[in-house]
């Protein structure tokens, strides 16, 4: 490894610190993913007035955004961890990428299922076969290839690397989820949300939803964490840190 | 109607907006609870392991033949 990296990024990379790391961190992230979850739909539920144009139909957004938001935030992280774990051979970056993918497949199933609830009422239809649906059952597929890769081989570190690659190869993808809006003619509606511009929604509106994009940012952490916990302890089976987590869980 | 009757109904879109809700609830508490099922299930089988090679080293080695 290059001495660039500061000791303590090479620490956290070792299996124990990071099952520690995690463990101390993860309540932190779930409390906050329940407590801006909670704010977020009580502003979105509740105070946030009925849309004009499609009555409260339209309060799906507060969880069908969020989610999408994730299934390409999850991909691009799983991207990166991939990236890491192929170049430098770091086993916790496997872990990361190989635990992000039933998450980030768990946001893009819940996006494609209230997306079709949504599309029912509005559209008149549950499935259409446009850009933006097509290329994120895509994204379904994808995340379900790495997972169905990586435990196709006896072997799960060579499991992990060749997951990686197809994970690699997919990142393709998010780009064309994220603009087919923009590049093809649809059905689905533009984007709502604006970083660097002014969003198309009032603020009663808008902030329950940035708070439910901030809650399952917050929720991703904690359900990595506690996956990448999980798999470490399977993977150093045979290692004294793990023997003796085994043996004070046995007494308690 | 009462308040809590208006925001059950949502509109006339209740049949939409709660099964949406449900789904995102039920999908995200299963993907909460499978690793701790998982974790509890790689230390037991970690345990029987560790059992199974501590009974071998400890049992006594077979005398040698005697000539």
């Amino acid at each position: 490894m290059s001495s660039w990296i500061p000791l303590w990024l090479h620490k956290l990379g070792s299996p124990p610190t990071f099952y520690r790391f995690a463990g101390s961190l993860r309540p932190w992230a779930m409390a906050l993913a329940l407590l801006l979850g909670a704010v977020g739909l009580y502003g979105g539920l509740v105070l946030a007035p009925a849309d004009y144009q499609q009555g409260d139909a339209y309060r799906i957004i507060f969880i069908h955004v969020p989610s999408a938001e994730m299934s390409m935030f999850i991909y691009a992280a799983m991207g990166a961890a991939a990236f890491i774990a192929l170049v430098w051979r770091i086993k916790l970056a496997e872990v990361v990428a190989m635990e992000s993918a039933p998450i980030g497949a768990a946001f893009t199933f819940i996006t494609l299922v209230t997306g079709s609830l949504w599309g029912k009422p509005m559209w008149g239809t549950w499935w259409t076969w446009d850009a933006r649906l097509t290329s994120e059952l895509v994204l379904l597929f994808l995340y379900l290839g790495v997972i169905g890769l990586y435990h196709a081989f006896e072997d799960r570190r060579q499991g992990a690397r060749a997951a990686a690659f197809l994970a690699i190869i997919g990142i393709i993808n998010v780009p064309i989820v994220h603009f087919s809006v923009n590049w093809w003619n649809t059905l689905h509606q533009g984007s709502t949300v604006n970083i660097f511009g002014k969003s198309k929604m009032s603020w009663d509106m808008l902030w329950p939803l940035l708070t439910m994009m901030l809650a399952t940012k917050f929720y991703y952490v904690a359900s990595l964490f506690n996956r990448v916990r999980t798999d470490l302890l399977a993977l150093e089976g045979g290692k004294d840190w793990v023997r003796k987590i085994a043996a004070d869980e046995a007494r308690s | 109607m009462n308040s809590l009757q208006t925001f059950f109904a949502m509109g006339g879109y209740a049949m939409y907006v709660w099964p949406a809700y449900a789904l995102f609830f039920t999908v995200l508490i299963a993907d909460t609870i499978a690793p701790g099922v998982r974790r509890r299930r790689v230390l037991r089988e970690l345990r029987t392991r560790l059992a199974r090679q501590s009974m071998r080293q400890n049992r006594p080695t077979p005398a040698p033949p005697s000539p």
